[in-house]
């Protein structure tokens, strides 16, 4: 080509320096640590929350921040104590986790799988962090609960709704305390007969990722099984921020249900959209034409205002519950931020307790000490009543509320009305139904 | 050496041991110092670094020669990234064939894409190579579900077949390896205060970088080189002497895909989960970004952006509001409160914002990128060689 010239020196020289490169990695392979992965060594312990800052979910990630802020502060000793007083276990004393001082570094997930996983892997690298949390999707939660169990990490899950988070993508490292779309189903569909009768047709509008098709399945198999009929499912994009041209063809379709499979920002908008075409005060074969969220939250609630009244959904948590693990972490969230936390905050809250209070049952960090302690773990005053963490798929099995919206409220959080709570045991499934395997927990290098 | 004239073979030596040393030039401060948070020498960081730094010298091989600006690479990339999943779950974890399979993959897509796309040039090819890019997106996001796992991103399984494996011991899903080194597997070397971490992967990707720098000092010295800075220069004039630029323009473009398809394939070597947004029209204005801020149709330009976005992106926005009250803690209580709400917009989430500050800056006051701004920085050093530099340095287009 343009100059070869080859010379004794040269080639002596380009032969060193690839020797030297191909003979490196097998000695940084020769090193390595023992233990597990980021094994607490200093006075400190270090957590990892990794939460939507921006994009559709923002709202639920901000709260889940400030909920996890007030776990670390309640492990720390700090605070009035918050749930740590109603918990069944004794096993936390307000010194920090087995007497290390929680620290904690935050990420942000932007709802995309592959930013979560590289804010993920920058704080189990680079700051140490022995457990991640936190997030508010499940095609993120699936993603980070992967890279944890690769990396030998504890997984607890924060706002994730799939059915395939502790089902076909379970891991034997990850864990989750939220429910999921089938229990959504299971608890939703007797109350909707109840109210709009067996002889309805819906019409699904469904977030095109994951937690939508498992939602939208859920509640298909459990409204069909009493009658209803479905007359459309339509995916839309995640990121669509206008409904109106997914809304507008629902009333001539013959359908007299709209079911909404959005979640954040995405259904405060097809919501707003939905109501905008009148379909509240639509009649369609010869019944009112309702409109039903599967999962609903406070911040959801909040974004829609007014269009909220009447319209039915599931939801893990509200802050007007009245047991005692409930209203001692109202009075904390709310003494500290000025208004009551969300269901996302209420999940990642617990999830944070939970985990410590496992490896200070285990006695350790190591990741299999934890999940043999969270395995089966039965507890109680942590605001869902008797509550099992399932050891065949790390499911928290507890009751469901199913909500409506207020038609009255009488202040900006007073939104949701609770309509029912299920029972655990009306939602109770077999571990099996989904498929997928836990594998064996990783406690990396 | 190696066939290349002495100052590009000092550059190349120069950019290999930048990148051999690099997990210690990017660890300047110790662990414990509250400079700590500005340490890039922890594995993910360093391996994007590089990734990056390869899919931008791909990239200026086509926009620094041709001067045609596609607006759709992040396509290649995210087809390399699949194909490489693909090999990991029907294959061998073994990532030898990832990393060769989506570079051939990512080559034959933009051989369809170019053929088209090159029918047009100027603004008509990059919106032709955008709305291609778009379109892979859409359908990586949602048709094709099945074969790219859709918004959930492709990942490997316990039950994926892997042929070339024997059967996995274990409940795990094994980790992408290089003849049985995983690529995470790290050595520390602790120094006092300061930690060094010498990654597996992050050597791989490293090696794989200086070969495609080596390859791409040589097309940029080569008589196709040549021929594509004529095609830059005026592509109309080269038509009427009777020769065909199309073929030299195809060749040009499926190198460039093929690099962006290499980075693809190292990403998922590095971490194995492929996600539909990796193609979306953000990550392909990002690759220009890098390229126009290091400094377009420079050797050295776009390795040099790549690593400033990435640094940006990763460390700029882990500063939080808590961080920024520990660092000013020290001031009086008011005054404490002033800096950080000041400093507060500009860090965290609003890292774009002060990367946008930059681009705008190095864009308005150095058009030729960082690259430039290191020039004149030599340029002040040695006023005398100045003078004769001059005339040659500054070559105009024959327009």
């Amino acid at each position: 080509m343009s100059n070869s010239n080859l010379t004794r020196r040269g080639v002596i020289k380009t032969g060193a320096v690839a020797g030297a490169g191909l003979t490196l990695p097998t000695y940084l392979n020769a090193a390595g640590h023992s233990g597990f992965t980021n094994a607490p060594t200093g006075s400190t312990v270090t957590l990892g929350f990794n939460v939507p800052q921006t994009g559709p979910y923002a709202d639920e990630g901000a709260d889940e921040l400030r909920a996890f802020k007030l776990a670390v502060e309640h492990l720390n000793g700090g605070g009035d104590g918050g749930m740590l007083n109603t918990f069944s276990s004794k096993a936390l004393e307000g010194n920090g986790i087995l007497g290390k001082k929680v620290e904690y570094v935050t990420g942000d997930t932007q709802t995309k799988p592959d930013a979560a996983r590289a804010s993920a892997r920058s704080m189990i690298e680079k700051d140490g962090a022995v457990m991640i949390s936190g997030g508010s999707s499940s095609g993120v939660a699936v993603a980070v609960q992967a890279l944890c169990q690769e990396a030998g990490i504890i997984f607890m899950a924060g706002l994730t709704h799939s059915n395939d988070t502790t089902g076909k993508d379970k891991k034997a490292n990850g864990f989750r305390h939220f429910f999921n779309s089938y229990m959504t189903g299971a608890a939703l569909a007797p109350v909707l007969g109840a109210n709009f009768g067996n002889d309805r047709k819906a019409y699904h509008l469904t977030a095109d990722y994951n937690w939508g098709y498992t939602t939208e399945e859920a509640v298909r198999t459990s409204t069909e099984a009493m009658g209803w009929e479905t007359v459309a499912a339509v995916k839309t994009p995640l990121a669509q921020t206008d409904f109106s041209s997914y809304v507008a063809p629902v009333l001539n379709s013959g359908a007299d249900v709209l079911v909404l499979n959005h979640y954040g920002g995405n259904m405060v908008n097809s919501l707003t959209s939905a109501v905008q075409f009148g379909l509240r005060a639509a009649q369609a074969n010869g019944k009112n034409f309702e409109i039903v969220v599967p999962l609903y939250s406070r911040l959801m609630a909040k974004g829609a205002g007014k269009n909220v009244a009447g319209i039915f959904g599931s939801t893990g948590w509200h802050w007007s519950l009245t047991d005692e693990g409930s209203k001692a972490f109202v009075k904390s969230f709310g003494t500290k931020y000025g208004f009551p936390p969300s269901q996302a905050a209420h999940t990642c809250y617990v999830q944070t307790l939970l985990y410590a209070d496992a490896v200070a049952r285990g006695g350790s960090f190591n990741p299999c000490s934890v999940a043999e302690a969270l395995e089966g773990f039965e507890f109680d005053g942590m605001g869902n009543g008797k509550t099992l963490y399932r050891a065949e798929d790390h499911q928290c099995i507890k009751d469901v509320l199913v909500v409506k919206g207020k038609e009255n409220p009488e202040n900006e959080f007073d939104l949701l009305e609770i309509v029912e709570v299920t029972p655990a045991s009306q939602v109770t499934y077999d571990p099996s139904i989904f498929g997928g395997e836990l594998g064996s927990c990783n406690p990396g290098a | 050496m190696f066939g290349l004239a002495k100052k590009d073979a000092n550059l190349l030596l120069i950019v290999a041991g930048l990148v051999m040393l690099a997990p210690f030039i990017l660890n300047p401060f110790p662990g414990e110092s509250a400079m700590a948070q500005f340490n890039a020498g922890y594995p993910d960081l360093m391996q994007r670094f590089v990734i990056f730094g390869i899919f931008a010298i791909g990239f200026n091989l086509l926009f620094g020669l041709t001067g045609y600006l596609s607006f759709g690479h992040a396509a290649f990339l995210g087809v390399g990234s699949y194909a490489g999943v693909w090999m990991m779950k029907l294959l061998t974890i073994n990532v030898i064939p990832a990393i060769l399979i989506s570079t051939l993959v990512a080559g034959i897509f933009s051989i369809a894409i170019g053929y088209i796309s090159l029918r047009r040039s100027g603004i008509y090819f990059s919106i032709l190579t955008l709305a291609f890019a778009q379109m892979s997106f859409a359908l990586a996001a949602s048709v094709l579900t099945p074969i790219t796992g859709g918004e959930t991103g492709l990942q490997t399984a316990l039950s994926d077949p892997r042929i070339l494996d024997s059967a996995s011991s274990g409940g795990n899903i094994p980790s992408p390896a290089i003849f049985g080194m995983e690529m995470r597997d790290s050595a520390e070397l602790v120094l006092g205060g300061w930690t060094f971490t010498f990654n597996v992967g992050y050597y791989l990707c490293a090696v794989v970088m200086i070969l495609a720098f080596y390859t791409a000092i040589r097309i940029f010295r080569s008589p196709f080189g040549l021929m594509l800075r004529a095609i830059k220069s005026n592509q109309q004039r080269l038509n009427y002497t009777g020769l065909n630029t199309r073929p030299y323009m195809l060749a040009c473009f499926v190198i460039s895909g093929m690099y962006a398809g290499l980075a693809g394939g190292l990403m998922v070597s590095m971490d194995p989960l492929a996600g539909a947004e990796r193609m979306q029209w953000t990550a392909s204005g990002e690759v220009v970004l890098m390229t126009i801020l290091g400094g377009a149709g420079t050797l050295i330009g776009p390795v040099l952006g790549a690593g400033m976005i990435k640094y940006f992106e990763n460390i700029f926005s882990k500063i939080n509001e808590s961080v920024l009250h520990q660092w000013f803690a020290f001031m009086p209580d008011g005054l404490e409160d002033v800096i950080v709400a000041m400093l507060y917009p500009f860090i965290g989430k609003g890292w774009h914002l002060t990367l946008g500050i930059v681009f705008m800056l190095v864009v308005i006051f150095l058009p030729g990128g960082l690259v430039e701004g290191g020039q004149r920085i030599g340029a002040m050093f040695k006023r005398k060689a100045k003078a004769d530099d001059k005339s040659s340095a500054n070559v105009e287009p024959a327009e």
